[in-house]
């Protein structure tokens, strides 16, 4: 059969274009995530032809398939479930199109979310969603997880930036969902189809909105003592009515590991800190400047650092950015969280958060988007130790029950994908995904995109009589 | 009344098998497609359920006016901006039709403001989708789906919406503009509207009171006017949905249907559009055709088509109405399946 399938593929795309090595299927046994599967074969399509061909492929010899960008994902979606057939977009790496006027773009999937920012640059402008990864996911992976990042607090999610996907929907055919046009008629395909992970099709070209880079960007570094205050200094800031073009929160190790790592010049022994940018026109942010410093005074701040210009503006930055890098220094391995609490709860659930760790021996640090709540609890360990395996998950599970109990949400931007599926009925009654599965059937009836993903098994018609996910998968 | 009582009560027709709509304000009854006349008309109740300007998050039930959410918002300093023709539309109406308001340039899309909806399904079970927090994946966006359905997919009962800050000041500034007023858009930061009917351009920008003086004199837009222009009324009217570069080809076409009032939102590309006889409607959809746009009818048009055109994607919209009302009891004809 696999022959057969890689002869087809061969057929359609040319030849090399598909392939089954060992070696090669094991790069693509599993994403940035920890649990790994096992492909059938993985193929790189140069253009939309090629990957609904590729779909065909796949579904004439019962293969299921999964789509996948850079493999940066954190919780599992591009991982191989069920030894499907792995479409990996990397190759269609083009921006088709920049409307300078209109302010939008037309790419393939494969472009990373940087290399979109920097081709619009010259002009002024830039792509607003940019997830710390954004120098290695691609633009497809960021629309299928909805993707967010630091400048998506004022500016909104992936979501509110797509304006219309060309797909190949799981039976081979293609669709554009949604459009250029405001609105489209009946029902809107393309807002369910973002953040569908990979579930409802594969997209091979997206229509994406574009901001003008404002005049006056100003960034500040709060720092505190305590970091119960750095909290309701983030949840004064947005009572308060100032919308911050990103508001990130960095907590006593992740701030001293990132120091050592860049010399950023944050606080070594701060026990938070806050970056907040401001940006829009000169008096307004002005203004914006003045109404943080003083909130930040007012709830204990230490010290308010206004970067001077560009550089320092820069290296701040650099270091928020870097958290991942610094991280690796410290220990072997790392399980990062994402999780998402009322603006208001963040003082109660982060002293929640710490105690796990405490209670299960973890170190714990946090580097998050707090603007909206948006916690990352960052457990480093050694996986070599015995038995820490079993902490790192107990608090990892502890960590999603107390944020959802506190009124919040299992995911803010990472997705479910394997590692959160089982994990959906925290949220969600049998009746709710009941019903999510009966959408997803109806784009997907067979169960062939990307098996065993967001809903729980048993949610799906599709998935009957097929292979659970196997026991002990975690590496 | 609790959720899950409400849920059990609106959906009894349902459970009998009946065809049900539901009835809000009735300002949009007219929007898009009519259903049938025998349907059995639900309510939903209306009032604020609890509301938390810190978090900038407010959870009301779907029959709530949109004037009476925005006088609660206000006393926080806090908006949704929904911007209904007629304030006294409610919430769930607003919402279920898709209908955004005049400031999308700045604000986007109604569908950006929803984020957690309760509602029943056409087998009368109450389900969530989505989730109370301003930022979330978790599960397939189903408060997106709703957004313009029409009440096809699901009732509404209750939303969870994200709340914006009121800006610190805003005012209208009209100037003469024969021509579409594109560079509008790139002499400002981010207007909340430009708005152009052929002859003048009405821009409406928000923030900080320097900056929009600032502003209004880098972009020549003289003083400030003191109200917004009216949106084109009449017996018979439709909102078009063009491409925004396409707008100026569209302009050309409405120019020349006599009797046509228009007002476009520039950069977005919703086009207002009114007139006394349903013909004149009519040649403005043909005008949208042309230039790959649509209309949907809002008013009038004797009897004309809501959409004027088929549904992209039928075979896939029917399988997601079925995933949602497998009878199709919730408000059939509504939209053209
Ligand atoms: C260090 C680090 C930091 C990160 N920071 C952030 C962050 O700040 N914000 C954030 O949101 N995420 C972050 N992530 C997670 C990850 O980068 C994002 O989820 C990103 O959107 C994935 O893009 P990708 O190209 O790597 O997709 P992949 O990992 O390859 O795939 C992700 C999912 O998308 C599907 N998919 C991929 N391409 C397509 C397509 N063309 N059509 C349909 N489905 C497709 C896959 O099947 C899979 O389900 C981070 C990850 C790392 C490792």
């Amino acid at each position: 059969m696999l022959d057969h399938l890689l002869a087809d593929l061969a057929n359609a795309m040319g030849p090399d274009r598909a392939r089954a090595e060992p070696l090669e299927l094991a790069l693509y046994a599993r994403d940035a995530g920890v649990q790994a599967g096992a492909a059938a074969a993985v193929c790189f399509p140069r253009h939309a032809d090629d990957v609904a061909a590729a779909v065909a492929a796949a579904r004439r010899h019962g293969v299921p398939f999964v789509a996948r960008g850079s493999g940066t994902g954190l919780a599992g979606g591009a991982t191989p479930m069920e030894e499907p057939l792995v479409i990996v977009t990397t190759q269609m790496n083009r921006v088709l199109d920049i409307d300078v006027a209109s302010r939008r773009a037309w790419v393939e999937p494969g472009v990373l979310n940087l290399d979109l920012s920097r081709a619009v640059a010259p002009y002024g402008l830039h792509y607003a969603p940019d997830p710390s990864s954004q120098q290695a996911c691609t633009i497809g992976g960021n629309v299928a997880t909805n993707a967010g990042g630091p400048h998506c607090l004022a500016s909104g999610v992936t979501a509110a930036h797509v304006l219309a996907v060309d797909v190949v929907l799981p039976d081979a055919t293609t669709a554009r969902l949604g459009g250029l046009a405001p609105d489209t008629p009946g029902y809107d395909l393309r807002g369910v189809f973002v953040g569908s992970e990979g579930t409802m099709g594969i997209a091979t070209k997206i229509a994406v909105r574009l901001q003008p880079n404002p005049p006056t960007v100003r960034t500040l570094l709060l720092d505190f003592t305590a970091i119960d205050d750095a909290a309701a200094t983030v949840s004064a800031i947005i009572a308060a009515g100032v919308l911050p073009a990103a508001l990130e929160m960095m907590d006593a190790e992740i701030t001293r590991a990132v120091e050592d790592f860049v010399g950023a010049g944050y606080p070594r022994d701060a026990d938070a800190v806050l970056l907040v940018e401001l940006d829009g026109l000169a008096d307004g942010v002005a203004a914006d400047v003045a109404a943080v410093s003083d909130l930040a005074m007012a709830h204990g701040a230490r010290n308010v650092r206004v970067a001077a210009d560009e550089a320092e503006r820069q290296l701040l930055w650099k270091g928020r950015k870097s958290a991942f890098g610094a991280i690796a220094r410290i220990a072997p391995d790392y399980y990062l969280h994402d999780a998402v609490v009322p603006r208001t709860q963040l003082v109660t659930v982060l002293r929640e958060v710490y105690a796990i760790a405490d209670e299960c021996a973890l170190t714990m640090m946090n580097v998050f988007h707090a603007g909206d709540g948006n916690l990352h609890p960052l457990i480093v360990f050694d996986a070599r130790v015995p038995g820490v395996w079993e902490r790192v998950h107990e608090a990892g599970n502890r960590i999603l029950t107390a944020c959802i109990r506190a009124g919040g949400v299992l995911s803010g931007e990472h997705g479910v994908g394997l590692e959160k599926r089982d994990l959906m009925p925290l949220l969600f009654s049998p009746d709710d995904l009941a019903l999510q599965g009966r959408l997803v059937d109806a784009f997907d009836p067979d169960g062939l995109a990307n098996p065993a993903k967001v809903l729980p098994a048993g949610s799906r018609c599709g998935e009957i009589g097929r292979r659970p996910v196997p026991e002990g998968a975690w590496i | 009344m609790e959720l899950r009582e409400v849920a059990h009560e609106i959906g009894a027709p349902l459970r009998d098998g009946e065809h049900v709509v539901v009835t809000g304000a009735g300002t949009h009854d007219a929007v898009g497609n009519p259903t049938l006349a025998t349907c059995t008309r639900l309510r939903v109740p209306s009032g604020i359920v609890t509301y938390e300007p810190a978090d900038l998050t407010v959870r009301v039930w779907a029959g709530t006016p949109v004037r009476e959410l925005q006088a609660t918002l206000a006393e926080a300093g806090q908006e949704v901006p929904l911007d209904p023709r007629d304030p006294t539309a409610t919430v769930g109406g607003v919402i279920a039709c898709g209908l955004s308001g005049v400031r999308r340039l700045r604000h986007g899309p109604v569908r950006d403001a929803v984020l957690q909806v309760d509602a029943i399904d056409g087998q009368a079970t109450l389900f969530k989708a989505g989730g109370p927090t301003v930022k979330n994946v978790t599960g397939y966006d189903v408060p997106r789906l709703l957004v313009g359905s029409f009440g096809t997919l699901a009732v509404m009962l209750q939303l969870i919406l994200r709340c914006r800050p009121l800006p610190a000041a805003s005012a209208w500034y009209r100037v003469s503009s024969p021509d579409l007023p594109g560079n509008l858009r790139t002499a400002m930061l981010r207007p909340a509207a430009i708005l152009w009917d052929g002859r003048d351009a009405w821009v409406l920008a928000e923030g900080n009171e320097q900056d929009l003086a600032a502003e209004a004199e880098a972009a020549e837009l003289g003083e400030p006017v003191d109200a917004a222009p009216p949106l084109p009324d009449a017996a018979h009217r439709g909102r078009i949905s063009v491409d925004p570069a396409q707008l100026g080809a569209l302009a050309i076409r409405l120019r020349a249907i006599s009797g046509l009032r228009w007002l476009a939102e520039v950069g977005v590309g919703t086009v207002h559009v009114a007139a006394d006889d349903a013909t004149t409607l009519l040649a403005a959809r043909t005008g949208a055709h042309e230039c790959g746009a649509w209309m949907l009818r809002e008013a009038g048009g004797d009897g004309c088509d809501g959409f004027g055109t088929a549904l992209p994607h039928l075979d896939l919209a029917r399988r997601v109405k079925a995933a949602f009302d497998p009878r199709g009891l919730l408000a059939p004809g509504r939209v053209p399946l």
